[in-house]
């Protein structure tokens, strides 16, 4: 009986997760020879990822966005999901919440084409800082790094703020009434009580996050104006213009790899019930 | 008894009939050109068909597509000119009649019987064709310097350029300043561009895709875009008046798309009305103003089907000499290819 309720699981995971990746596998030690792919069992993919500056670059900025993204955006997201889970009255939480996440029912692409507009020259942002006297000079904020990272951290505040929310609202408050009567300080309370209990919701949050940034390849393209290349736009290169696809396949093992250790460094605290 | 019987099955052969889901359908992988319902609308309605249509980007992609789809899945193939032999080479590509086909009204030029035909057939005919040259806003720098691809390097525009995403116009354009003909482009004359190529990339703010290009110089955001052209600036133009576009000294480089028939359609017929509706004068009017983008229909007889202003766009009359000054996009094998695409990325992570 157990089995037979799992078995669909398990058989949708093996056709279209175990099966496929380890086709991709198998392709990654494959290689080109003019526009034909010959199978074999040939490690020169690996070696060209990790010895060709180009490549590693690619990795290289991956990895620097995504962790400026996940820090931000947990910085950000968690006083938000505080706000709304302590101090937004119970009956409001719900449209709050709701406001909170409104921009994702906007379509990615459409909303990352908006932000190229917000943050252009003549975009919104720099007219309002113009008027305001801020600065003399429009500021070079579109088709570069910080716009991308605007991108993503608009999109990933709404998603931690979610788990965080989903985390806090589960504290009971005696938690912090009972540090409160130890003597404890609000900051006190928050930093040896409050943030260690909501750490898990935190962590998911986060792992979420950077799993979702490292793997995106449309924010970096149509935001960063590819003022310098990702691994997911490397991916899509090999795929769409080179038709290289053992080297795309090793590509993306290689980014499997990192998220597959993103999980390990995080594992200890990753709750995905606290979500 | 019989009666009984044969009344169920009558009432489900109608219902088989009239079901749309049994209307014929015919499938095309297209450009986004072919998607503007306004192309389409007329041939579904002359034939009563639904027209399935899937865009692609970069041949190697749609080639990817076809191959990995079942015989008789796709009837129709919209693809560079430049790689129709390509197509064909992989067996993608159904011979068309030639006798069927107006390229008798088409610009000389754009015939292109050496790209559309193999062993003396033809697999495919020229739709629509363009420059990619330089594109400005001419109120924001000289028309002049827009005459010598030099001034983009010269220190006076730096990061106010666009790049044009696609490595095959842009370094064909680079070659062109360095004096190289696209078609002398091989492994050794490679190397020679490298410099001037990351030399325009330090020059230039971004490089964009087509629709970020069109909002990058329609917002001011850069004033310039190489590897622009009508097919950029055209569809702008009513908001945009001071977008323009021109041929540098140096020359441009002419696109040009071809369509065919897929082998193995298992409707060849209505995949060849679907083309020939495309080359047709009123097709070719419909496909040159596009709403995704704006091009030069191969069929000169679909100059009595545009409007006055669309011609003026499309620059109608500047047309015989921007033919002679253009050269055709580099057709790189296999080993030249990957050489092209590993320089275009190390461009892009400079």
């Amino acid at each position: 009986m157990g089995w037979g309720l799992v078995a669909p699981a398990l058989l949708w995971t093996a056709a279209f997760f175990v099966l496929p990746f380890a086709a991709m596998v198998a392709l990654s030690f494959a290689h080109m020879e003019g526009r034909e792919v010959v199978r074999g069992f040939d490690p020169g993919n690996y070696i060209r990822i990790f010895t060709d500056w180009t490549m590693l670059k690619a990795l290289l900025n991956s990895l620097e966005i995504t962790v400026v993204v996940t820090v931000v955006s947990v910085v950000l997201a968690y006083p938000l999901a505080a706000i709304i889970a302590f101090r937004v009255p119970v009956r409001w939480q719900r449209l709050a919440l709701l406001l909170a996440v409104l921009p994702f029912w906007t379509s990615y692409v459409v909303r990352s084409y908006a932000w190229l507009l917000v943050l252009g020259q003549n975009g919104v942002v720099n007219k309002a800082l113009l008027s305001l006297g801020l600065i003399a000079e429009p500021l070079e904020i579109a088709a570069t790094r910080t716009a991308t990272v605007i991108g993503f951290v608009h999109f990933f505040v709404m998603l931690l703020t979610l788990t965080i929310y989903a985390n806090l609202i589960q504290l009971s408050p005696n938690y912090a009434r009972a540090a409160a009567d130890l003597g404890a300080g609000r900051w006190q309370t928050f930093r040896h009580v409050i943030l260690p209990l909501t750490l898990p919701g935190v962590v998911t949050g986060a792992f979420l996050t950077f799993v979702l940034c490292i793997g995106d390849y449309i924010t970096p393209q149509i935001l960063g104006g590819n003022a310098e290349l990702t691994l997911p736009q490397l991916i899509m290169l090999q795929m769409g213009r080179s038709g290289n696809f053992p080297l795309a396949s090793a590509l993306s093992v290689v980014l499997m790899a990192v998220v597959t250790l993103a999980y390990f460094a995080s594992s200890r605290w990753l709750r995905m019930d606290r979500v | 008894m019989a009666h009984k019987a044969t009344l169920p099955l009558t009432a489900l052969a109608l219902l088989a009939v009239a079901s749309p889901s049994f209307a014929q359908e015919l499938n095309a992988l297209v450009w986004c050109d072919h998607t503007d319902p306004a192309l389409i609308a007329p041939f579904e309605e002359k034939f009563g068909v639904t027209v399935n249509l899937k865009e692609y980007e970069g041949t190697a992609a749609g080639l990817q597509i076809l191959e990995q789809s079942q015989p008789g899945e796709w009837d129709v193939l919209v693809i560079d000119a430049v790689d129709v032999k390509r197509a064909v080479e992989g067996g993608f590509l159904a011979e068309l009649p030639a006798d069927q086909l107006p390229t008798d009204d088409f610009f000389p030029e754009v015939v292109m019987a050496e790209n559309n035909m193999v062993d003396g057939k033809t697999y495919a005919v020229t739709e629509k064709f363009g420059y990619n040259t330089i594109s400005y806003d001419k109120t924001k720098v000289d028309p002049a310097d827009m005459q010598d691809m030099a001034a983009l390097t010269s220190g006076k525009y730096d990061g106010r350029i666009g790049i044009y995403d696609y490595y095959l116009p842009v370094i064909g354009l680079v070659a062109l300043g360095q004096g190289v003909n696209t078609a002398d482009i091989t492994a050794d004359t490679l190397g020679t561009l490298k410099e001037p190529l990351m030399a325009l990339r330090a020059a230039s703010k971004q490089v964009s895709d087509v629709v970020s290009a069109q909002t990058a110089l329609a917002t001011g955001e850069v004033d310039i875009v190489v590897g622009g052209g009508e097919w950029l600036t055209a569809v702008l133009a009513a908001d945009n008046p001071n977008l323009d576009w021109t041929i540098p000294k140096q020359g441009g480089l002419r696109w040009a798309q071809s369509i065919g028939v897929v082998a193995g359609s298992t409707q060849p017929d209505l995949a060849l009305e679907f083309v020939k509706y495309i080359v047709s004068p009123e097709g070719q009017a419909r496909l040159a103003t596009s709403s995704c983008y704006w091009g030069m229909p191969a069929n000169a007889r679909a100059g009595d089907a545009l409007s006055v202003e669309q011609r003026e766009i499309l620059r109608w009359n500047e047309q015989p000499e921007f033919l002679k000054r253009a050269q055709l996009y580099p057709i790189p094998d296999a080993a030249l290819d990957t050489a092209m695409q590993d320089m275009w990325t190390e461009m892009l992570n400079q």
